[in-house]
């Protein structure tokens, strides 16, 4: 650690680390200077020259974005002059700026507007002709209204920084100057909507949110994202009962600022017209719909009788339902059911990095690794596109630590811009790299589902072998893959495996909670729990209403083994969270005892106690943190199957079934191929 | 060949070769002691040549007077990364018209001076830009060069001195924005030209992150002079502090407007009366402007007294600038002369920050309708108020630049201002303007 | 895109003229010395920059917008940019520019109906202790009168 910097700022001693700006300085001892272009983590601007103060010995306003801090330094951020200043920048700045306030959607959380109210700059001597430029929509989720632009580049720079798309530019000179998209009049990028939520003002603005409500009118809950494994914190943006907005603007959660178009848009698959509202029972070969208890009566009836009779049962779960709701089902197979025939579609060899990994502590590597690391590994994934948060911590790593990004995959990808070195083959291809990775200080090797079974132990073998400290992530597709290959969705020794249940012609019931596997071949009364009619909900003999990741609470746990809680935003008419299905079965079977009560906490509570590496700290998760698992020690028993194991290669605007019934994600032009 | 008649008070050292026959060549250069400075450069340590430049006193000619010897200084000679020699010869400040002289008379001068930059910081690469509107001097800059390179004065083992030095021009497009150093650097790498955060300064990160020099076309033609007759009889030319000559652009209301070379610390009203013929017309001076339109105007009884150098000027509360003098008489319109000059920074502001983006247009359509006999009263005062606003807040000069002649018209010339209001017309537009010459 | 062979050589020299993975720098000479030859930067021409120097699309438009020579529409053949700046302005700028309005019969940015001919008011073009200035395309003309405007106008009108 460097000796610290003394300096005063406001009368009070601060000390910070030589390198420092003054904003941050400030901003880590309670002292706010105001700034539109500063962006914590994008490059410098000084653009807005909102945040010049006052330091002895200069001889004019500085700006505290750029000056870091010095030994002695004496700083003033509020005198009579930085606030004449402050409050002429927003004169300045409100001369070309409409006053539409009232509906403008930043109304009530404008960057601008609270700086105006701050520096009581509300009068303005302005009474030329203002600039106008006529509103553009550059894509079914960008709007933008330059009049409003204030020119911080924070936009620019969070698409080409942050990003690494570089679909935003400036075009013309002065006072004409222009944010402009990459296609000329629309933008072709990932739509992720950064630009939006980072813009200070209301120029950027949302084609799903724009003139729906005020801020002020929504409660704001943060929850976890349902599509990709990445487990982004999405705060939703609730007004009766109504899913308004996805964003994190308070930049809480693992993932900061980021979201790509998945967790800011694509929760609006849960008011798709084609939700399912009430259960369905199979009359006359045809799917009708009943009530709840004539739908539960019949499966309990159905569960007992086969039970009793020592039928067999097939139970596939799913990737996106709680751990909870993943741990009661496992526990209701085995326990209740007595069957080792369970699983789910399984999309990355995590069981296998486990099993390798035994023996070890500490090598499993989470999203901030990725951050902070020296260096990083890339195997068989085209992570911009597929794991879109796993690549943003990397570009911010190179970007803020020059940290060694090394790709070994069979096509160009988005890290090859900046990787220090890009491979193109098949895993062993790592091989190649091996000196210059021996150098480095660190690693972390991150794969997709082309590495498994004995090539995950290669590789694990291989990383031992480098001699330096190595973690790892072993890539799966969804909310809570991870999840359910810990609370054990797996195969007993000696049970069926997912595509053998289907293949089965003599399961007496095929319980599917959650997921689309797709018609089963033979003829067993198959239970669906599902939110849609789909393939799989079609061929069912009872149908499910399930309620959705944003109408429950829980707990998910991401690609890296990181916990983080679900918080219920709406909740949907005729639906029940996959959990109260499971325990209202139960009770019609009389078999609730067996499993306790299906209280989303109760459950988490036995999964602590129970699941290995699950002993995780609770405070964490109730403050929205991430509690990452530990990594197992021991050899895992269960039979991993490896050859099972097929990630669906999800991009950035599918996501497996439900992907298909969010309006956004079918309506960004980059949807349509040719990416 | 364009050059006007030399006058007895000038001294020329820079302008020595302008008028003779084929002067921009490299034989008329070479009859001339021509490239002697380089080779004597060559046989100097790098050290001493960047010592006679500070005992020179040269200062940099493009407006900011920054002493270019300390400036050379500041390169890390022994950085591993290449460093380039980079030429600013995108003169755009309105009233300033020599850099184009210098480089259509005698461009192996500019070459020589930038060579001897080459061997003070170990730089092996210069870029000349060369404002866009400056097609013809490109032409003729890349006739030197070649003709430089085929008489191994640019090149490889250069006139055997084992030093190698390239060159090369490179054309602006347009924006006098790129005038300034560190937005130079960006268009010359093919950006906008927004100016950069400083520090750090281009001599340490400069051209493609590398160190670089960065000098006016001036301050480098000077370069030849000082090393071949030494930093000290360059330094006598001048004043304490300011040595040598400047190039000095008499525009606007003189009888003999054109480009002469006078000592530093030259009587400004010798300059107008005895170089530049007087007045137009036998007029009264009602205005001056010392060195380009980002100067602060003086009137006329600011001007006893005054001499041509940064001291004076700074003590009058102006500035020596590029050497672009304008001159307004008794019948010039300030207000108009104050719109005019907004109306340029407006156009040329690149946008970048918001003080400097904002306020010279505001203060552009203010000026306009005020100008326009549309004005109140308060308008006055919003003026300078405006002006005030952005002065010394703005990421670059520009902002400085824009306020500083407006806050200037607005203090001296009130009564003007005063005479515009309640739909009065511009009480200066009857008279008729001269033309002449 | 196809140009002249004098101006593929420039383009290569261009490229040549910067140290490696630079060749960015070559975009606004680039543009230009196109710019001179095709009459306009149009969107093919956009394209062709961006990929000869290895930028976007999108760059490269972020500086055609920013530098005021270069323009998206086509100009007369023969643009004659006449400057008002301080120092031409006191020598009779503004009625020259006012009479070459008059004369050519256009406006700021404008083109005669035969394409020959556009106008345009610029800023201080380097000229000021020869005021007032006009240039058409690249050349000065000095000391301007009404008159000469006419001749030299009348001229151009003549040029093939």
């Amino acid at each position: 650690m460097p000796d610290l910097v003394n300096l005063t700022i406001d009368g009070r001693a601060i000390q910070a680390a030589p390198g420092t700006l003054l904003i941050d300085a400030a901003k880590h001892s309670g002292i706010e200077v105001p700034a539109f272009c500063y962006y914590e983590g994008l490059t410098l601007q000084a653009a807005c020259r909102m945040c010049l103060v006052e330091i002895e010995k200069m001889p004019k306003l500085m700006t505290a974005c750029t000056q870091p801090v010095a030994e002695g330094m004496v700083v003033r951020t509020e005198t009579p002059q930085v606030a004449a200043a402050r409050k002429s920048m927003l004169e300045f700045l409100l001369a070309n700026h409409p006053l539409d306030c009232p509906v403008c959607d930043k109304g009530g959380e404008c960057e601008l507007q609270d700086m105006t109210f701050r520096y009581g700059a509300g009068e303005s001597r302005f009474t030329e002709m203002k600039v106008h430029v006529d509103e553009k929509q550059w894509s079914p989720v960008v709007f933008f209204d330059n009049p409003r632009c204030i020119l911080c580049y924070r936009c620019v720079r969070i698409c080409n920084e942050g990003m690494g798309v570089g679909a935003l530019g400036v075009i013309n000179r002065g006072v004409v100057s222009e944010i402009a998209p990459n296609m000329g009049d629309h933008l072709e990028c990932d739509e992720c909507g950064m630009c939006i939520d980072i813009c200070p003002v209301g120029a950027l603005t949302s084609g799903i949110y724009r003139y729906h409500t005020r801020p002020w009118e929504m409660q704001h809950v943060g929850t976890i994202c349902t599509h990709c494994s990445n487990g982004c914190k999405t705060t939703l943006g609730v007004r009766n009962d109504e899913i308004i907005r996805g964003n994190n603007r308070d930049r809480s959660g693992i993932n900061g600022e980021f979201l790509c178009i998945k967790g800011r848009y694509a929760f609006d698959f849960y008011n798709h017209p084609e939700r399912l509202t009430a259960p369905r029972m199979r009359v006359n070969g045809k799917l009708e719909e009943t009530s709840w208890s004539q739908a539960l009566a019949a499966v309990a009836a159905k569960f007992n009788e086969v039970r009793g009779s020592g039928g067999k049962f097939g139970v596939i779960g799913s990737n996106h339902t709680s751990n909870e709701e993943n741990y009661y089902l496992a526990k209701f197979a085995r326990k209740v059911l007595g069957t080792g025939n369970i699983d789910h579609h399984r999309t990355g060899d995590v069981h296998g990095l486990l099993d390798a990994l035994s023996g070890r502590t500490g090598k499993l590597a989470t999203t901030e690794d990725l951050y902070q690391k020296k260096a990083v590994l890339v195997i068989g994934a085209d992570l911009a596109l597929e794991q879109p948060f796993l690549s943003f911590q990397m570009r911010a790593n190179y970007r803020h630590h020059q940290a060694h990004v090394y790709v070994v995959t069979d096509g160009p990808v988005r890290e090859d811009n900046y990787a220090a070195a890009s491979v193109r083959g098949t895993a062993d291809a790592v091989e190649a790299l091996r000196d210059r990775l021996k150098a480095e200080p660190e690693l972390v090797i991150v794969f997709g589902d082309a590495v498994k079974g004995d090539g995950v132990r290669r590789l694990v073998d291989f990383g031992e072998s480098l001699g330096i400290p190595v973690g790892y992530i072993c890539l799966v597709d969804y909310a809570n893959s991870r999840g359910a290959v810990d609370m054990g969705l797996l195969p007993d020794a000696g049970g069926l495996a997912l595509p053998e249940m289907l293949a089965a012609d003599d399961l007496d019931v095929l319980w599917v909670v959650g997921a689309n596997p797709g018609k089963p071949q033979g003829s067993p009364f198959t239970v669906v729990q599902e939110m849609f009619l789909t393939e799989t909900a079609q061929a069912a003999d009872v149908v499910f209403p399930a309620a959705s990741a944003y109408e429950k609470n829980g707990t998910v746990t991401n690609v890296c083994g990181e916990v983080q809680r679900l918080r219920k935003a709406v909740g949907a008419m005729g639906t029940k969270s996959d959990l109260e299905i499971m325990g209202l079965l139960a009770r019609e079977m009389g078999v609730a005892a067996e499993l306790g009560p299906w209280v989303p906490d109760t459950v988490f509570a036995e999964i602590r106690k129970t699941v290995r590496g699950y002993d995780i700290p609770l405070p964490v998760l109730e403050m929205g943190g991430a509690a990452q698992t530990a990594a197992l020690n021991g050899r895992v028993p269960l039979d991993g199957r490896p050859e099972l194991i097929r990630s669906a290669h999800d991009n950035l605007f599918t996501s497996g079934t439900l992907g298909r019934y969010s309006k956004v994600l079918n309506s960004v032009v980059e949807s349509h191929g040719n990416r | 060949m364009l050059y006007n008649e030399p006058h007895p008070l000038e001294t020329r050292v820079l302008s020595r070769r302008f008028g003779k026959p084929d002067s921009a060549s490299l034989a008329t250069y070479l009859a001339d002691d021509g490239y002697k400075a380089f080779e004597k450069a060559a046989a100097m340590k790098p050290e001493q040549i960047i010592e006679e430049m500070k005992i020179s006193n040269l200062r940099g000619r493009g407006g900011a007077g920054f002493p270019t010897g300390m400036k050379w200084s500041f390169v890390p000679r022994t950085s591993p990364k290449p460093k380039y020699i980079v030429v600013n010869a995108d003169e755009s400040e309105p009233g300033t018209c020599k850099d184009r002289l210098l480089m259509e008379n005698d461009p192996h001068q500019l070459i020589e001076g930038a060579l001897i930059a080459g061997l003070a910081v170990d730089a092996h690469a210069g870029y000349i830009y060369i404002r866009g509107e400056y097609r013809y001097l490109i032409e003729i800059t890349d006739k030197a060069i070649a003709e430089a390179y085929a008489a191994g004065y640019l090149g490889k083992n250069i006139r055997g001195t084992g030093f190698d030095f390239d060159l090369y021009t490179h054309t602006g497009a347009g924006a006098y924005e790129c005038g300034e150093e560190s937005a130079l650097l960006e268009s010359l790498e093919g950006k906008r030209g927004i100016p950069r955060i400083r520090p750090p300064f281009p001599a340490v990160v400069g051209a493609f992150q590398c160190p670089t020099v960065l000098n006016n076309v001036e301050t480098y033609c000077a370069v030849p002079a000082i090393i071949r007759d030494g930093g000290a009889a360059f330094a006598a030319l001048g004043v304490p502090k300011a040595g040598g000559t400047k190039l000095t652009c008499l525009t606007g209301h003189v009888n003999r407007p054109g480009v002469y070379e006078l000592k530093l610390g030259f009587p400004v009203k010798t300059m107008i009366e005895e170089v530049g013929g007087g007045i137009l017309g036998g007029r009264k001076l009602k205005a001056f402007i010392p060195g380009g339109s980002s100067c602060p105007v003086l009137t006329a009884s600011e001007v006893e007294g005054l001499t041509m150098d940064y001291d004076s000027m700074a003590k009058a509360k102006s500035m020596l600038g590029s050497g672009g003098v304008v001159i307004m008489h008794e019948d010039t319109c300030m207000v108009k002369a104050a719109l005019r000059i907004m109306r340029f920074y407006a156009h040329e502001s690149c946008g970048w920050c918001i003080p400097c983006r904002e306020g010279t247009t505001w203060i552009r359509k203010l000026l306009q309708r005020f100008h326009d006999g549309m004005g109140q009263r308060s308008d006055i005062a919003l003026i300078g108020d405006l002006a005030k606003n952005m002065l010394g807040r703005t990421f670059c000069p520009l902002g400085d630049a824009a306020a500083l002649p407006t806050i200037s018209i607005v203090e001296k010339f009130y009564h003007e201002f005063e005479d515009h209001l309640n739909g009065k017309p511009c009480p200066f537009e009857a008279a008729p303007e001269l033309v002449e010459a | 895109m196809t140009f002249s062979a004098e101006l593929e050589n420039r383009f290569a020299r261009l490229l040549n003229s910067y140290p490696p993975g630079r060749q960015r720098s070559a975009v606004i000479p680039m543009l230009l010395y196109a710019q001179d030859e095709i009459g306009s930067v149009t969107p093919e021409l956009i394209e062709e920059v961006a990929r000869r120097t290895g930028v976007t699309p999108l760059q490269v438009d972020e500086v055609v917008g920013y530098y005021s020579m270069l323009h998206k529409k086509p100009l007369g053949k023969y643009h004659v940019q006449v400057c008002t700046n301080i120092s031409c302005l006191l020598r009779g700028g503004m009625e020259l520019w006012e009479h070459a309005c008059r004369k050519i019969g256009v406006g700021h940015k404008q083109v005669t109906a035969d394409g020959r001919i556009s106008l345009e008011e610029v800023e201080c073009i380097g000229a000021c202790s020869w005021a007032p200035a006009v240039q058409v395309n690249y050349d000065f003309h000095h000391f301007v009168t009404p008159e000469k405007l006419d001749q030299l106008i009348d001229s151009l009108r003549k040029l093939q």
